[in-house]
């Protein structure tokens, strides 16, 4: 039975991870995502979970354990952050390439240097080509709610592919939110049994990872790059089926007062929470502003995100990671793209909108109501025709 | 222990057809550690020689369970293969004895991946771990590695006019292994197969972590005649340059005593990759690699109490 209970971010993902019981839990701690493998460890020592817990010496190890679990034929789970996803680098692309189904939390924190363990995107932004699916999270009910889809999509027959749920670190990692949990049954129930695709366990002959040369590699990520298209469905009758068994629907964005928004605001993370609460008070006073919130940044929803932002005059965009001495950054360049130049024959037949980027919350530098609604006023003035620069910063000195 | 006859009616978990060179020692150690195993075996490589030339797909050469993924981490691999086992079995999953073996080259295990299999031993999984020491990255074009002997030209240590090939010592990682108070260590090389196919049924046989490290000479790196891998091999425990030994439950066993120990020199002149010791002005390298070899040789007759 679903039960209401008081957690922190962290303690939800560890939850999650011990109703979901995996074969194998390989991870190593970091800031702020350590209280996952703390409680987990603890569940472990107390012989709550069946998990074969190994704790790694590194967290390149760490996913190179949890691919040797999952080409064992195991139902395999982590969590890391920032410079730990950075050690794993060469490995995510491995877990993705070998088509592994791997869930993995990120505690979403600044990369050095210099050093800084607060939150912004800027680790998961690094893996956006790793071939991961990434789904983020608005607040610590949605972790926990991640979680728990993430292995449904990840082992979906027509998807294996591994997925990373991404929270903003300390600002969800370490708050305490009450979330509607659910039973171990429920879960179990949820999630099912584990059907590997492959097992080096059942002793048959078979080489994984070979030497991939010019005659079949293109071959290979051509084919993989197929999997991909099958996972926007997944997500949503995954999150769908999540809805109908216990009442809260998910789905790969999610718009918030768009109906009759003259601009839209879009985000990742906990900051939509915040936009949210801007936009009930702009909405109040006549300012007609909505929110698009991307939960599913991998694959990328190109085609919603056009349907939805094609009913607004202008678009602001909240980056919280830079692509240095890129034009514009990461969140901004995905919409940009959707939104421009939908046919092959390169005619600009997309909505010409205005859209803006802002760089905010660097190293878990705060954001304001105050700072999200003087940029709202500044996009709904460029529906106007005003001029501003394009691509900015919010909060800076 | 099983016949050399006995041996050669068993189904090899490495057969023909793969691309390693003539007279590369790597494949002759695989094929003798897999045969002497009692049980089926899941086999997790580094990347190096023995990985690419046996898994060009859409072909393989492996006729087990083989996974590859990286470079560094084979020791990490198969630490999440072995805890998937352990997890099937206490959940009733599987009832089947399985074995599991990590194979490295010494870059991939001295250098590299020295991190990931101190992290396994220390862990204690129940695992194999074989290094092919072939003294240098011969994959990539034979550049020095941590298990390069002193005095040896590689591409990263030529044998210039001002520095005579690598000037350190090699480092002792079969000591770094044991040292993590694991329960069998041993010594080995392709070059006799007795020697290592007892040597790998006894690793294969310990609950927990073990180490095997086998010499595997490289007709490139070393530039010998292909013909010649068993006499270098030879060469090496008679001069005591690759000392044949065991320690299991920290103690020391030397397996191999020659009759006569042959100075370092009967080993170095056959190679190319010494051929700049043999000019003049060179001996003290020479009298150092001998003092190196006769000193390491010394300590473990001591620790073997001979």
């Amino acid at each position: 039975m679903s039960e209401r209970i008081l957690i922190e971010g962290n303690e939800a993902v560890a939850l999650a991870l011990k109703l979901i019981d995996p074969d194998v839990v390989a991870a190593y701690p970091i800031t702020p995502a350590t209280e996952v493998v703390q409680k987990f460890a603890e569940y472990v020592a107390d012989g709550e979970v069946v998990t074969e817990f190994v704790a790694v010496e590194s967290e390149h190890s760490a996913m190179s354990a949890c691919i040797g679990a999952s080409t064992a034929g195991g139902r395999v789970m982590t969590a890391t952050s920032s410079q730990g996803l950075g050690l794993m680098w060469e490995m995510l692309y491995i877990a993705a390439s070998l088509r592994r189904p791997i869930t993995m939390a990120v505690a979403n924190r600044a990369l050095s240097g210099n050093i800084n363990i607060h939150c912004d995107h800027s680790d998961t932004m690094g893996a956006r080509d790793a071939g991961w699916i990434h789904l983020f999270s608005e607040n610590t009910q949605e972790i926990f709610d991640n979680m728990i889809q993430a292995v449904r999509i990840a082992e979906h027959p027509d998807v294996r592919l591994p997925v990373m749920v991404c929270y903003d670190g300390f600002v969800i990692s370490h708050a305490r939110e009450v979330i509607e949990s659910l039973s171990k049954e429920e879960v179990q129930s949820f999630v099912g049994k584990h059907k590997a695709s492959l097992s080096l366990l059942d002793l048959e002959p078979k080489t994984v990872g070979p030497l991939d040369l010019q005659d079949y590699y293109f071959e290979h990520k051509r084919s993989q790059a197929e999997a991909y298209k099958a996972v926007p469905g997944v997500i949503e009758a995954v999150g769908q089926e999540f809805g109908k068994a216990f009442g809260r629907s998910y789905a790969q964005v999610e718009e918030y007062n768009m109906d009759g928004a003259e601009v839209a605001l879009v985000a990742l993370g906990s900051t939509n929470g915040t936009i949210k609460d801007v936009v009930d008070g702009m909405n109040e006073s006549g300012k007609k502003v909505g929110l698009l919130k991307i939960r599913a940044f991998r694959p990328f929803p190109a085609e919603l995100v056009r349907a939805s932002l094609s009913k607004v005059k202008a678009v602001g965009v909240f980056d919280r990671s830079m692509t240095f001495g890129g034009w514009g950054n990461p969140l901004f360049t995905e919409i940009r793209s959707a939104m421009y130049g939908t046919s092959g024959n390169g005619c600009c037949c997309g909505p010409c909108i205005p859209i803006l980027d802002r760089v905010y919350g660097l190293g878990g530098r705060e954001i304001s109501m105050a700072e999200i609604e003087q940029y709202a006023d500044e996009v709904l003035a460029v529906a106007k025709g005003e001029q501003v620069e394009l691509i900015d910063y919010i909060g800076v000195r | 222990m099983a016949s050399l006859k006995e041996l050669s009616t068993k189904q090899e978990g490495l057969v023909g057809g793969h691309r390693l060179c003539a007279g590369c020692g790597a494949p002759i150690a695989v094929r003798q550690i897999l045969l002497a195993s009692e049980y089926p075996v899941v086999v997790s490589s580094a990347t190096g020689c023995l990985e690419v030339a046996t898994t060009i797909f859409p072909y393989t050469s492996w006729d087990v369970p083989f996974v590859h993924s990286a470079f560094e981490n084979t020791a990490a691999t198969v630490s999440g293969i072995e805890a998937c086992y352990r997890s099937f079995v206490r959940q009733g999953k599987t009832d089947k004895k399985i074995k599991f073996i990590a194979f490295g080259g010494d870059g991939g295990t001295y250098d590299i991946g020295l991190q990931a299999l101190s992290g396994a031993l220390e862990r204690g999984h129940d695992f194999l771990y074989v290094c092919y020491d072939n003294g240098a990255y011969m994959n990539t074009g034979i550049q020095r590695s941590s298990a390069t002997p002193r005095g040896a030209a590689t591409t990263t240590t030529p044998a210039g006019t001002a520095v005579p090939g690598k000037q350190q010592h090699r480092k002792n990682l079969t000591e770094i292994c044991a040292a993590h108070g694991i329960a069998y260590a041993a010594q080995s090389t392709a070059g006799r197969w007795q020697d290592l196919t007892k040597k790998a049924a006894k690793a294969i046989e310990v609950d927990g972590p073990a180490f095997l490290n086998v010499l595997a000479p490289c007709p490139r790196g070393w530039r010998y005649p292909t013909p010649d891998l068993l006499s270098i091999c030879k060469l090496a425990h008679d001069t005591c340059y690759w000392p044949l030994y065991e320690i299991e439950d920290g103690k020391y066993t030397i397996s191999y005593k020659p009759k006569e120990k042959l100075p370092i020199e009967d080993f170095l002149k056959p190679q190319g990759r010494f051929r700049h010791l043999m000019a003049p002005g060179n001996e003290g390298l020479i009298a150092q690699l001998q003092a190196d070899v006769d000193s390491e040789w010394e300590r473990l007759l001591r620790l073997a109490g001979e």
